[in-house]
């Protein structure tokens, strides 16, 4: 498995177009709760090329919050590489990560996590916002995100006016409008019914058929099986990583 | 620029989620901005009126006043013998002195005055019998109703000529014409009425030297007429004793030919009379034209200390911006959180939180500055108000309040804007930077 990874990231620094949308080497996260420090990963290595459906796994404290943080660009590594893209992201300074969230992370969160004051277009806007990038071709863009997702008819809801499975696909619009590298979700259907959850990961299918890759954090195993990979977090470390279907 | 304008309307928006709360919010700074505008209108109002008094006097003129020295002071000088009639005040002598020798002094009004009671057949009334020459009307600027003034030579002559003022005219003669008819003048002089004064607003008092002065129940005679007939020395019987003064005239008002000159004749005036009024102070010297300055720095004063009390408030409004800010970052520590999380930077957070109190602030700074200009009508509405369901409230009042008209200083208002505006910045900068300074995944994980 190591071998592997090393592999990948040798072929990716030898240049040759974006292969990988995250690349995490060696990657060590401590930080000291209480006066004790706590290990929550403990040399993490990790690639995900381009057009992946990887799910990460694994039980509560095995660092998996951890990783979904890193990987968001919302915290850096203690010591390793994560690379999203070309650029090597443990350097970059607390603006230059924002930039990078607003223009190459989709987030997905399992409360929803929508601004309750704005209506869904513009919830919808909002990462286009940060990058200073709206326009009219723009918000026509939102409109057709939101169409994709079945919500063109409540363009100016408010999201207390929908219901969870709406707003989690307002969440999933949101996250598409920046073309992103990948979308990083978070236990996306922890708050919805069995119903809606498989609406939820139908279109997350979807938009994998459609070439976008997907990180998808979650403890449940039939979310996990629907993925092309999963990879299981034990203790701050790569348990096993298994590929069920090609990219 | 539609980057900034969204900004504008997601801040409003957020805003708006809470109307009570941010109309609440707004209030301390609404009532700030408005007292400053209130205040200074009101400030200024008085001082104007004040103003206006003193420059009724005449920037121009220098008032010298016969002042009684105190009693100790008067026997003293009179040697302390038994039953000495007191001399003092500004003598006939003075008044050449100071009219022949100071060049500056163009045209001068020597007055003299007893309280009198004037009488036509059964109508009565007290008053001022005022001796002065004809000058007097350019001097003390009267306009005449109607007949005319007498003039210096009848003044020589001793002329039995006299002018009413507005007050006397009413009293005297309500049904009939007062020109051309015989007044009678305390028990023993008749004056045969030739002129009515148009009625005046009453002087302010001003100074230590000078009353305030009603203008309408006065009685104008030739001086000259004055002298012979009554002549200097006073005597007022009382109840087993006798008590009296001689005085030759109570006022010299001149009339500087340029106002630049005014403070230095002034001190010429002082210098010429100092020498012949050694024993005791026995007159004063008031110059509108310094009373005038003094007034102007007063009125500086008084800016400054509403200033100073509307700081307060909207400093004390500021307080309570920043306040409602803390609480609502806290209460919004998610939606900080989301939006990092998508990719705000700290700035943008900054922003988005500082637009916020800019808009509370410079809303309530605006209704501050509407009903600010409202403090005219209401202050005149308020009047009315007291004036019909209470007047004795209304008449006890100085009469500078009476007549209260408030007037807006123009720059006031935006300097009460642009205050709010800080107010806004200045108190907003810290919660803004709080929110911004959060840590996202905290944030995001905050209920």
């Amino acid at each position: 498995m190591n071998e592997l990874n090393k592999n990948n990231v040798a072929e990716q620094t030898s240049g040759g177009g974006l292969v990988f949308a995250a690349n995490l080497s060696g990657v060590k996260r401590e930080y000291v709760l209480k006066g004790e420090t706590v290990y929550a990963l403990r040399g993490v290595d990790l690639a995900v090329p381009k057009g992946d459906y990887v799910a990460i796994m694994g039980a509560s404290g095995s660092g998996k919050s951890t990783m979904l943080n890193l990987l968001g660009c919302l915290d850096r590594p203690t010591s390793g590489k994560i690379w999203l893209g070309d650029d090597d992201i443990t350097t970059l300074n607390d603006n230059k990560l924002s930039e990078i969230r607003a223009s190459r992370i989709g987030f997905v969160f399992q409360s929803y996590n929508l601004i309750q004051q704005l209506t869904v277009i513009e919830n919808i806007e909002v990462p286009l916002f940060y990058q200073g990038n709206m326009s009219l071709r723009s918000r026509k863009r939102c409109v057709e995100l939101a169409k994709m997702v079945g919500l063109g008819e409540r363009l100016n809801h408010r999201p207390t006016q929908l219901s969870g499975g709406q707003q989690q696909r307002v969440a999933i619009a949101r996250s598409l409008v920046n073309d992103p590298y990948f979308i990083l979700a978070d236990e996306p259907t922890g708050n919805l019914d069995s119903k809606t959850t498989a609406e939820i990961l139908d279109l997350l299918d979807h938009l994998s058929e459609q070439g976008r890759t997907i990180i998808l954090v979650t403890h449940e195993d039939d979310v996990g099986a629907r993925s092309k990979r999963i990879v299981r977090l034990r203790d701050g470390l790569v348990e096993s990583d298994t590929r069920l279907r090609p990219i | 620029m539609t980057h900034a304008f969204r900004t504008l309307l997601s801040g409003v928006k957020s805003l708006y989620l809470h109307p009570m709360r941010s109309l609440l919010t707004v209030l301390g700074i609404f009532i700030g901005v408005a007292s400053v505008i209130w205040l200074m209108a009101i400030g200024e109002g008085i001082s104007k009126k004040a103003q206006e008094q003193i420059e009724s006097l005449g920037a121009d003129n220098i008032i010298v006043s016969t002042i009684k020295p105190p009693n100790e002071a008067l026997s003293s000088a009179s040697g302390g013998r038994g039953m000495q009639i007191p001399e003092y005040g500004l003598t006939r002598a003075d008044y050449a002195r100071l009219v022949e020798t100071i060049p500056t002094v163009v045209n001068s009004a020597p007055v003299k005055d007893y309280q009198e009671t004037f009488q036509n057949g059964r109508w009565k009334v007290d008053g001022r019998l005022v001796g002065c020459t004809a000058s007097y009307v350019d001097v003390v600027k009267i306009t005449l109703f109607e007949g005319r003034f007498f003039t210096d030579e009848e003044n020589a002559e001793g002329c039995d000529y006299c002018v009413l003022g507005a007050g006397v005219a009413q009293t005297l003669f309500p049904y009939e014409e007062p020109l051309g008819k015989l007044i009678r003048v305390g028990d023993n002089y008749y004056f045969r009425v030739i002129g009515v004064a148009n009625s005046r607003a009453p002087s302010a008092a001003i100074g230590s030297s000078l009353k305030s002065e009603d203008y309408s129940y006065d009685v104008y005679v030739p001086l000259q007429t004055m002298q012979t007939r009554v002549g200097d020395t006073v005597v007022v019987r009382r109840s087993g004793s006798m008590e009296g003064e001689t005085v030759q005239l109570k006022q010299i008002t001149l009339k500087v030919g340029s106002v630049a000159d005014v403070m230095q004749t002034s001190e010429l005036i002082k210098l010429t009379l100092d020498r012949y009024h050694n024993k005791f102070e026995d007159y004063g010297i008031t110059v509108p034209l310094e009373l005038l300055e003094q007034a102007k720095t007063t009125r500086m004063m008084f800016n400054v200390f509403m200033g100073l009390i509307a700081g307060i408030s909207l400093v004390v409004g500021g307080i309570g911006i920043m306040n409602i800010m803390l609480a609502t970052v806290t209460e919004r520590t998610r939606e900080i959180g989301i939006r990092r999380a998508l990719g705000a930077k700290r700035g943008d957070i900054v922003r988005q939180f500082l637009v916020e109190t800019i808009v509370l602030s410079v809303v309530g700074g605006g209704l501050g500055v509407l009903v600010g200009l409202t403090c005219s009508p209401v202050t005149q509405f308020a009047m009315g108000i007291i004036k019909r369901t209470n007047p004795e409230l209304l008449a006890s009042l100085p009469p500078i309040v009476q007549e209260l008209k408030p007037i807006i200083v123009f720059w006031s208002v935006p300097l009460a804007f642009v205050i709010s505006i800080l107010i806004g910045v200045v108190f907003g900068v810290y919660p803004a930077i709080r929110a911004a300074k959060m840590d996202p995944i905290e944030a995001l994980r905050h209920e």
